[in-house]
């Protein structure tokens, strides 16, 4: 490495000024930041050709290079190969950074979340992913996304560069898109548009709390009406969707065409056993195309079904309890190894409690998944590249190969593990992420009132 | 003998005059009579144990003469034989509601709420006490109205006497003891005040106040002390209608609703408080704890309503269904023979049984399954007599005892046994004829067009009949009462028969008028041929059911004493105290003495203590030892939640009012909550729970071990120092609760501020108020008429806070808040112990440290309510480096199972080392409960609470493979896997006894299954708290 070299990469990868041992004195971080930001304004035209070198690259499909060159050229990946044997001419590159110790890893992508549609939970007016009426397939999430949202910035800085914002509630909530956690406005950040539409299928058991018998599960009675209610929006909506011309013109069939000419996804979010093998029952029925599990709780009962359909499963959270006091105290954590061991295609996503706010424990649900079962590429591939496939965007995200989206990150160490995710370099289709947010703000504001280092 | 009796008939008669009288004028001649009934053949069981072959009783105006194998009868007897039937003593039910109004229970909490603001007074007019729960003054006697149709639905089960009350309320007032007689109520009521009734359920009460069950104990706990007070100062206080009527039950016998073990366990603990033994109502889970229901030398009233099968044909759906629900379908019959195995005094009720035609069906089915007849008489007769101090009037059939007996067909625990008649005070309510005469036989009949052959046969009170039509036998359709048969049968498929006649007793025919096929009246004659066999068929022996056995804890994941021999109290130290020592060999210690990590050491664990850290320890001698290989492993001290709500029964806040500062949360343990193991799997230990932050003064806590298998009271830590529950913020002021909660003091900041000055103003002169009392003399006391201090349970807590006895966790958001909690504090002279969640911390951590005060916070939670938007996930570094003392916790019932994860986001987070980061979950909490003398690091004399870790405890890839309490190993991936395979195969046997009791035919339920609650800070009972989504 030569010394121009060295200083470039000095100054384009400081150390974490988050943690000690960093940059001393919080002036100079300051400093530092400020050039950085103001390199940055401009750093799409004159950082447009990098070379990331002797990082321990992981592909996002198994393969591990230890030892890498990772080459972003504009927007795409040019080289990932191993470095060994290469000379790099340094004038060919307008930086190349030294990542030795350190890991590169394909963005990760966060699917199904509401993740940009709200700020607090509790304050209704900052809510914005669930829609009056039960029937909606026509409302779009990624109108609603905020770029400005609060949490968004907080979720980028562990290493989740893409989302998929989805609507909730009601029997069809509405359709999803992908969307990229930068960008001046909701049309500059969405990468796929409308790729899915949503819908929670009625559960055959359902949890109640009463007085008398405390938080039970009985047969749920309205299923029966919530299935023919379903059965009967999808048969004419097909109906629809077959006339070229409709005489009259109805948006909520109009917003089903994708889901049956297979341009969409049908995401069936459902979590029993039972329920899921009704869900396939009925995406067989209207032969949809792609239909895609999601929740899939008890997945792993019915591999062999799911197997023979084809059909990929989003799985919710790893860090979850098991619905019954009988089941296995593990069988949350052990269900993506169950899922993989029977060669299910499947992510995990993080729907439920707070999951805005969670989506930045992402990388550590598939961290839970890789202690039981999983192997740590395995783990990874759930979060990013098995994402990508199941989304249908894995084409140009999900791994860090050649003619890809320079969509990556780079983390001191493990990004699954807690203790070692620590994200210090960030790319969004080769555009230099900001990794400053509130929360590091707030946090640089203290330590400096306080004087601690 | 003879002349004894004759004697007693004299004596009967000399009394007569005594009898009859009433103060009701009669419309018309009265019907007055002094018949003397004899019972003569009959099996009479004069008591439980003592049975009469072919004896005779005798009895007159409604009382017993006399019952004895040889009885001379007097001429005007009217006389019943009753060969080869049997009288009992009629039951005796402690527990109804016979008479009484029906109670529509109101649904308490927020979400049940009717449109309209809380109701936080009472709504009863009147000089009455405060809480409308308390309904002490209700007398039963004052509302009964005997009730026709329910009597004879009891009589028609055995039942003659029964004990009534209103069950409404936590304290129900007096029962009354009531026969079922056909006489008007006034002739019905035997005891006007029996028993005075108590609870844990409000009932009617739409008053907020208690909506929890800590708030209910409390409730009743606080109304001793008033009702003590009140008659200490009888007349120089207030007057209260309530306590004037708590007062006049408290000496009845006392009948405490407990309708579960561990209920009854905390009544038998309330009352042992006030020196009351209560008769308990069990609810017929106590089998699964029976050892503790013996240890409380209660009496109890034992219901018999087993729970019917569940329909387990959908695999997917049975998953539903618990191995506890199954298991307890299974044993749930055993329930009384278990109360009888351990000598526990009881009785049966029918509570609890929708259909009281099922009691006697379930009452066969103890005996089935192990208990003996014998008791079960005791149960329904002598014991309720006995319990309410009436064994000297009924429960047997001796002179001068009530005339209530029931005569049954057959031995009533006989399948095919019923009832024909049951006297009350000497009346008979009849079911079937007594006198219906055996009318069995071969028979033919007669009609214009041709004979058939007709055969009676089977039960000599019900014969079946059949008709043979040609060559084929099919059943005759008919009735016979009062000497009169219908029948009608239609043969050759369109001609039809039908017929009426008397029987002739003597000559043993029928003929009377039948109808033919033609429509033409004919005489019809049905005659006698020949007799039918009616000696009935010695039934095979009934196996003896093939049982599972009871588990502990009663749920997955509970084990079964190994063996069934033995005190329990033996067994259960063997079963639970394994081992005297565990060497564990070769481990990487993490001490958390410093930063201090050990590489390759041993640790030895002597009878629960850690005695020796240090390498190549010899393998110990002693019996029961166990060497654990921890080669590549991790050892850590036990993992302590600051702050936690799981093993928590029905509600974990009492937010009706501004404080509860009474209520505790160690009365409610559940110590069977799955969570507890589920924790254990993630190398917890020690938890703290908390009252939920609904009101600026909370609960008391309790601080438990994880000891899984254990009762409610093992599970607390020993002596540990009290501790109470305080909230600020968004949740005490109801902020996220709906618009119709906007009436309660505080709605603001300010208004927090001033419930703690005025509590903690009145607290301090309660406390002075007692103190200057107890130096009074007591003669001044009485000369002067001085007022006693009234026992105030929440001021006694508060009392506790500024005499540094009990310590504050508050919950706590924004910065604003915390400093003014810390000011309070400061100008009543006490510190604040703990902030708990704490996510502005770092905003005042230079005025926490200076204030000495804890803080216990989440490591990255945010964004879920407004007052969270600041929250940074540095917090903990922050507060660490500023030199609080600061941990992790979880709220949560999930991310307990990950606390070490939790703590290691602090390294990420702000940089802490990895031994920083571990103490977040182990040392520093264990400061915080002011329990790091006995656990919290790894050091010799510390108790042994230990994880081993199968990689870096902070590392996302650590799993707890042993968790250690006590030197115990409560959790172990080696035993976790045999308990799952038993589990498996437990379920998989009761479901297939389950099939084939629905392919016999037998009731199935629809599947229904309890799940515990996961209970949050915000959690509010009546509301499923995922639909507030906020903590």
């Amino acid at each position: 490495m030569n010394k121009t070299m060295e200083k470039i990469s000095k100054m384009v990868n400081p150390p974490n000024p988050l943690r000690p041992g960093g940059i001393a004195v919080y002036y100079n971080f300051v400093l530092i930041l400020f050039i950085l930001t103001c390199k940055d304004v401009n750093a799409q035209r004159t950082y447009s050709h990098i070379a990331l070198i002797n990082a321990t690259a992981h592909i996002g499909n198994g393969k591990v290079i230890e030892n890498s060159l990772v080459v972003i050229n504009k927007n795409k990946l040019e080289i990932v190969s191993s470095i060994t044997g290469i000379r790099l001419n340094p004038s060919s590159y307008d930086t190349i950074i030294d990542l030795s110790g350190k890991h590169i890893y394909p963005g990760l992508i966060n699917t199904d979340n509401i993740l940009g549609l709200h700020d607090a939970e509790a304050v209704r007016a900052t809510k914005d992913f669930a829609e009056v009426g039960n029937i909606n397939p026509h409302i779009r999430a990624l109108i609603a996304y905020n770029t400005d949202n609060i949490i968004v910035p907080t979720v980028k800085t562990n290493g989740i560069l893409y989302t998929q914002v989805t609507p909730r509630e009601g029997l069809i909530s509405g359709s999803s898109s992908i969307m990229a956690l930068e960008g001046w406005n909701w049309e500059d950040a969405v990468f796929k548009a409308d790729d899915g539409i949503h819908l929670n299928f009625p559960k055959a058991i359902k949890r109640k709390f009463t007085e008398e018998e405390g938080l039970s599960v009985a047969t749920n009675k309205n299923y029966t009406t919530e299935i023919n209610y379903l059965y009967k929006f999808f048969a004419d909506a097909q109906a629809y969707c077959l006339m070229p011309t409709p005489a009259e013109k109805n948006i909520r069939f109009e917003a089903m065409r994708g889901v049956f000419n297979g341009t969409a996804n049908l995401y069936l979010h459902t979590e029993k056993a039972k329920d899921i093998l009704s869900a396939i029952n009925f995406a067989i029925k209207y032969a949809i195309k792609k239909p895609v599990i999601v929740g899939g709780k008890e997945s792993y009962k019915i591999t062999s079904v799911l197997k023979k359909n084809n059909i990929p499963v989003m799985l919710n959270r790893v860090n979850d309890l098991p619905d019954n006091a009988d089941d296995d105290v593990d069988i949350v954590f052990r269900t993506p190894y169950l899922l993989q061991k029977d060669s299910i295609l499947f992510c995990l996503e993080l729907e439920g409690d707070m999951e805005a706010m969670q989506s930045r424990n992402l990388p550590f649900n598939a961290g839970a998944a890789a202690a039981y079962g999983l192997t740590k590429e395995q783990a990874l591939a759930s979060i990013t590249y098995n994402a990508a496939k199941i989304l249908g965007v894995d084409k140009e995200l999900g791994t860090l190969e050649e003619g890809k989206l320079a969509s990556l990150v780079v983390s001191e160490g493990d990004i699954l593990d807690m203790k070692t995710n620590n994200i210090i370099l960030a790319y969004i289709a080769g555009k230099k992420v900001n990794l400053i947010n509130k929360q590091t703000e707030l946090y640089l504001k203290y330590k400096t009132k306080y004087g601690i280092k | 003998m003879k002349r004894i009796s004759s004697l007693i008939v004299v004596l009967s008669f000399l009394n007569f005059n005594f009898f009859g009288q009433s103060t009701f004028p009669t419309n018309g001649a009265p019907f007055n009579t002094h018949s003397i009934y004899a019972f003569v053949n009959a099996t009479i069981y004069v008591d439980f144990e003592t049975v009469i072959k072919k004896g005779t009783l005798l009895i007159q105006d409604g009382k017993v003469l006399n019952a004895a194998e040889k009885l001379e009868i007097p001429k005007n007897a009217i006389v019943y034989d009753l060969n080869g039937k049997f009288i009992y003593p009629s039951f005796i039910d402690l527990y109804s509601d016979y008479g009484m109004q029906e109670v529509k229970t109101f649904i308490s909490g927020v979400g049940h709420r009717p449109v309209g603001t809380p109701q936080t007074e009472s709504n009863v007019k009147g000089a009455y006490g405060w809480n409308q729960a308390i309904k002490a003054d209700n007398e039963a006697v004052k509302i009964f109205i005997s009730n026709k149709d329910k009597a004879e639905e009891l009589k028609k089960t055995g039942f003659g006497v029964v004990l009534s009350c209103q069950k409404d309320g936590i304290v129900r007032g007096s029962g009354v003891l009531v026969n079922l007689g056909n006489k008007n109520e006034n002739e019905s009521i035997i005891l006007d005040k029996a028993a005075g009734f108590y609870s844990f359920s409000k009932g009617t009460s739409a008053q907020e106040y208690p909506s929890s069950l800590t708030g209910s104990i409390a409730l009743l706990r606080q109304t001793y002390y008033d009702a003590l007070w009140y008659s200490q100062n009888k007349n120089k206080t207030e007057y209260n209608i309530s306590l004037e009527g708590f007062n006049k039950i408290k000496d009845l016998p006392s009948i405490f609703e407990a309708n579960d073990k561990y209920n009854a366990l905390r009544a038998a603990k309330i009352g042992s408080e006030f020196n009351i033994k209560y008769i308990i109502k069990a609810g017929g889970n106590e089998y699964q704890r029976i050892n503790d229901i013996q240890n409380t030398h209660l009496k109890y009233i034992v219901p018999l309503n087993f729970p019917i099968a569940y329909d387990v044909e959908d695999p997917f759906d049975a998953e539903a269904v618990s191995l506890a629900d199954l298991k307890h379908w299974e044993l749930a019959p055993t329930n009384p023979a278990a109360f009888e195995k351990n000598d526990i005094q009881f009785c049966l009720t029918s509570a609890d049984l929708k259909d009281k035609g099922q009691f006697l069906t379930n009452l066969r089915k103890a005996v089935k399954y192990g208990l003996s007849e014998k008791m079960a008489l005791k149960a329904l007769t002598v014991n309720p007599a006995k319990f309410i101090n009436e064994q000297d009037k009924m429960g047997a059939l001796k002179k001068d005892f009530a005339a209530n007996f029931f005569i049954s067909n057959r031995s009533i625990f006989d399948n095919d046994a019923s009832i024909m008649q049951n006297w009350v005070a000497g009346e008979p309510t009849v079911f079937s004829d007594i006198n219906t005469p055996d009318i069995r036989g071969n028979y033919v009949l007669n009609t214009p067009d041709k004979n058939f052959k007709v055969k009676f046969s089977g039960d000599v009170n019900v014969p079946q009949a059949k008709i043979t039509i040609d060559t084929t036998r099919k059943n005759l359709n008919y009735s016979f009462s009062n000497n009169l048969l219908a029948f009608s049968f239609s043969y050759d498929s369109t001609k039809a028969i039908r017929g009426t006649g008397n029987y002739n007793l003597e000559n043993k025919f029928f003929e009377g008028k039948a109808q033919a096929a033609n429509g033409e009246w004919f005489d019809f004659k049905l005659v006698f041929e020949s007799t039918v066999d009616t000696a009935t068929k010695a039934k095979p022996a009934e196996k003896k059911a093939e049982l599972g056995k009871v588990i502990y804890p009663f749920n997955a994941y509970g084990e079964p004493l190994p063996e069934e021999q033995g005190l329990f109290k033996d067994q259960w130290n063997k079963f639970k105290n394994r081992y005297s020592a565990i060497l564990i060999k070769n481990a990487t210690v993490w001490t958390n003495s410093g930063d201090s990590v050990l590489e390759d050491h041993d640790v030895y664990i002597v009878e629960g203590k850690i005695v020796r850290i240090a390498k190549n320890i010899d393998a110990p001698k002693m019996a029961f030892a166990k060497i654990i290989d921890a080669k590549g492993k991790h050892l850590t001290p036990g993992i302590i939640d600051e702050h936690s709500h799981i093993a928590l029964t029905a509600g974990v806040n009492e937010g009706t009012q501004a404080s509860s500062a009474e209520v505790r949360m160690g009365d409610v343990l559940n110590p069977e909550d799955i969570n507890i193991y589920r924790q254990l799997s993630g190398g917890v230990t020690t938890a703290q729970l908390l009252h939920g932050s609904a009101n600026p003064i909370g609960g008391q806590s309790a601080i438990i071990k994880l000891r899984w298998g254990h009762t409610a009271e093992d599970l607390k830590y020993e002596k540990s120092d009290g501790f109470i529950k305080f909230a600020l913020g968004e949740n005490v002021k109801q902020s996220n609760w709906g618009d119709f909660n906007s009436t309660r003091f505080p709605q603001t900041r300010m208004g927090v501020e001033q419930v703690y000055n005025d509590y903690f103003t009145r607290a301090k002169e309660y406390h002075l108020q007692w103190q200057t009392f107890s130096k009074l003399n007591p003669k001044d006391i009485e000369k002067n008429k001085i007022v006693t201090p009234r026992r105030d349970l929440e001021l006694d807590a508060m009392a506790e806070i500024l005499n540094k006895k009990r310590f504050i966790t508050c919950h706590s958001y924004v910065q604003s808040e915390i400093n003014m909690l810390m000011h309070v504090a400061d100008s009543f002279g006490f510190k604040v112990n703990t902030f708990t969640h704490i996510l502005e911390g770092y905003k005042v951590a230079d005025k926490m440290k200076a204030h000495g005060v804890s803080a216990s916070t989440f490591s990255d939670w945010w964004a879920y309510k407004n007052e969270v938007v600041e929250a940074i996930p540095y917090n903990a570094a922050i507060l660490t480096r500023m030199g609080v003392n600061t941990s992790m916790n979880s709220d949560d019932a999930e991310m307990a199972r990950r606390l070490n994860q939790e703590a290691a986001k602090a390294i990420k987070y702000g940089g802490l080392t990895e031994a920083e980061a571990l103490k977040l979950v182990t040392l520093n909490p264990a400061k915080m409960l002011h329990i790091d003398d006995k656990v919290g690091s790894i050091k010799v004399g510390k108790v042994a609470d230990v994880v081993l870790w199968s990689d870096n405890p902070l590392s996302v890839y650590a799993i707890a493979d042993k968790t250690i309490i006590d030197g115990q190993i409560y959790f172990d991936r080696e035993e976790d896997a045999k308990l799952k395979q038993y589990i498996k195969t437990e379920r998989a046997r009761i479901i297939a006894k389950l099939l084939l009791e629905k392919q016999k035919g037998g009731k199935v339920e629809k599947l229904k299954s309890k799940h515990e609650r996961l209970y949050h800070c915000n959690t509010l009972e009546g509301i499923d708290e995922e639909l507030t989504g906020q903590r």
